[in-house]
């Protein structure tokens, strides 16, 4: 499996085959079980993920199965990322193909992860998730199209659902601006002038 | 929207500036490195062609991946080995004090920052590390990142965050002698969800609170993300300053009478306004015990598995999920559950009031036969500390194996781990699916006492019987 080039500038859509994982709060130790964080590189994380749940499922997870490989859409439900704050998590999705996760709701931390690699985490109410899971599962093969501007979800044969993403995330993305750290690099003065203030920071 | 609490006050503080997609700029006080989430963080920084902007910012120290039985270099695990290895390079190439094993001060990141008075309140703390939320119970704002923000806290002293919402969690009355704040924090969970404090602060605040020591407050404030609330806090108080006198990093002098001034400025005022507010009661909460795969099914040790009628319509096929994944029956009593291991330790409840509460259980005692059960401390500070006043021995006479510092078996990246579907009664956090290091082993998270009490029946027991008699 070749994973297309990582997120990179300007996010306007992501367009793809999806895939469709089920259930309320997934935590990252689904996702990548501690194991494998002994790595000093995120390389190879990828065939990695969701290892233990793939196991236990001998090639029945959705990870595995043949009409998801290369999907860059991940459908999820409720609290997806929850627990550890590992970077890990999205890592592994992002190298197993994933470009964007659409959720009812996300674990803050996995959410800003999620960002900072370029990964759009949109949300959606409860029916139009369960519907476009539904969608998805009816024909797997069918590309679905992710749009940040209209922020709907969509197929070429006229489907759509409604999507949600904050303003912040969405800007950034849009931009090309979600890879912080130029941005805070260009604010050194501000910074050193909020650190004088801090008593703390000169030992009262 | 919230105004006047802490998190505001610290919040405002330490905004540099607004960002163009519109999240804040806020500056780190306090920023706590290991070896798992920040190799690649460094290797970032290399790419980039940036240097670490405040060393004298940024605290490192080993916890992860240290075996607890042999601590002896190099480790038996060559991955262990490389990363250690590989923050020794990071932290002495970049000028980072490295906590190393056996200087005295090395543990678990949420143990050692706090008793090094690392940790102090109106700061901002980040580490990338989930638990960081510990460091709430000094009123400091602390919260996990990943490891792209480890990469920009080392860059800049700074990240791009969103403001949180704050929601106050007021505890009336007081714990009953047996419960712990670990029941607390469970009962909370229980109670709020898994999910329900997600978007949100918890302010942990009222006459339970209060009369809880430090070590409590951490312990409470750690599992503030279990609840989903990135960050949880209690404001700071005289418990507060007499933990932080003397220690190596708090100030002195003049200097301290200065910060406690200032500390003191910075707590919620009575005029505060809370996004919401739930209100709980101490007195009627039971050691509490989780029976499932998140830390949110949790019952009272007197209580039975909750059945599918009793249950959310939700959460109900989450609770499928637990029946199935812990061999459990809806309906059936938790207390007298068989367990296999008893690990009593990690940044939740491996400190030296854990470590006493255990030891108080196990005196005089014998753990039950063909029970596993170790007690690791959370630091070398603790653990010098316990055995200063023989807990060691006490651990070590009932049966407990006494272990070197460390994470070790809360999430099994070093050799402390369950096997196959062996049930622990541990005293860590998470009791998620192969936490613990078995891709179908089971936990019951419970208190330290709670655990010690397990070990001694060999299954859940209600501590509170051991301690009347």
């Amino acid at each position: 499996m070749t994973a297309p080039s990582f997120p990179f500038g300007i996010i306007p859509q992501v367009e793809g085959r999806a895939v469709v994982l089920t259930g309320d709060d997934i935590d990252t130790d689904r996702i990548i079980p501690a194991r494998f964080l002994k790595c000093v590189t995120f390389e190879g994380l990828g065939v990695q993920a969701f290892a233990d749940d793939r196991a236990e499922l001998q090639g029945r997870h959705p990870f595995d199965l043949e009409p998801h490989q290369g999907a860059r859409i991940l459908v999820v439900n409720r609290n997806f990322g929850c627990g550890s704050s590992r970077e890990h998590a999205p890592q592994a999705l992002m190298r197993w193909g994933i470009r964007a996760v659409v959720g009812e709701s996300f674990a803050e931390i996995f959410y800003g992860n999620c960002l900072a690699l370029g990964i759009p985490c949109f949300t959606a109410s409860h029916d139009q998730v369960l519907a476009l899971q539904a969608a998805i599962q009816a024909d797997p093969a069918q590309t679905i199209r992710l749009d940040l501007d209209g922020l709907q979800a969509s197929t070429a044969a006229g489907l759509s659902w409604p999507l949600e993403l904050a303003s912040g995330p969405r800007q950034m993305l849009r931009t090309g601006q979600w890879d912080a750290t130029s941005q805070l690099l260009a604010n050194d003065d501000a910074l050193q002038t909020t650190a004088a203030n801090l008593p703390y920071i000169f030992g009262f | 929207m919230s105004a006047g609490t802490l998190y505001d006050k610290v919040w405002d503080l330490h905004q540099v500036a607004e960002l163009p997609g519109g999240s804040t700029q806020l500056f780190i006080g306090l920023h706590l490195i290991h070896e798992v989430t920040s190799p690649q963080a460094f290797s970032a920084l290399k790419d980039l062609g940036l240097g670490v902007r405040h060393p004298e910012r940024t605290v490192a120290t080993v916890d992860h991946i240290v075996p607890t039985t042999s601590q002896a270099r190099p480790f038996a695990d060559p991955l262990a080995e490389e990363m250690l290895a590989t923050l020794e390079r990071n932290c002495a190439e970049h000028g980072i004090s490295l906590q190393a094993i056996g200087s005295g001060r090395q543990g678990i990141v949420h143990v050692i920052a706090p008793e090094l008075g690392l940790t102090q309140p109106g700061m901002t703390v980040a580490c990338g590390d989930s638990h960081t939320s510990t460091h709430g119970a000094f009123g400091a704002i602390a919260f996990g990142i990943g490891t792209s923000q480890v990469r920009d806290v080392l860059a800049s002293q700074s990240l791009s965050m969103g403001k949180l919402k704050v929601r106050r969690i007021w505890v009336e009355g007081q714990l009953q002698p047996g419960v712990y704040a670990k029941d607390l924090v469970l009962h909370i969970i229980r109670t709020l969800g898994v999910k329900g404090g997600v978007g949100y602060a918890y302010e942990f605040a009222g006459p339970a609170i209060e009369a809880l020591s430090m070590e409590e407050r951490m312990t409470l404030c750690n599992m503030a993300i279990e609840g989903g609330a990135r960050c949880g806090y209690v404001n700071p108080d005289a418990t507060t300053f007499a933990y932080l006198h003397g220690r190596p990093y708090a100030p002195a002098g003049d200097a301290w009478d200065r910060a406690v001034t200032w500390w003191t400025s910075l707590a919620s005022g009575d005029q505060a306004m809370f996004d919401d507010e739930v209100r709980f009661d101490a007195t009627v909460i039971a050691p509490t015990i989780t029976w499932g795969i998140t830390p949110g099914q949790g019952i009272g040790v007197d209580e039975s598995v909750p059945t599918l009628e009793q249950t959310d319509p939700d959460e109900r096929p989450l609770a499928e999920e637990a029946y199935r994944y812990m061999d459990l029956q809806p309906g059936s009593p938790i207390a007298g559950v068989a367990v296999d291991v008893c690990f009593i330790g990690s940044c939740t409840n491996g400190r030296l009031s854990d470590l006493q509460a255990a030891a108080a259980v196990a005196k005089g005692r014998h753990v039950a036969p063909g029970i596993k059960a170790f007690v690791v401390p959370g630091s070398e500070q603790v653990a010098a500390a316990a055995e200063a006043e023989g807990l060691d021995a006490v651990f070590r006479e009932a049966g407990f194996e006494w272990r070197e510092p460390g994470c070790s078996m809360c999430l099994a990246m070093n050799p402390d781990r369950l096997e196959g579907r062996q049930i622990s009664a541990s005293s860590s956090n998470r009791n998620f699916k192969g936490r613990q290091g078995s891709a179908t082993g089971r936990t019951l998270l419970m208190s330290p006492a709670m655990v010690a009490a397990a070990a001694i029946h060999g299954k859940v027991s209600d501590v509170r019987a051991l301690l009347q008699s």
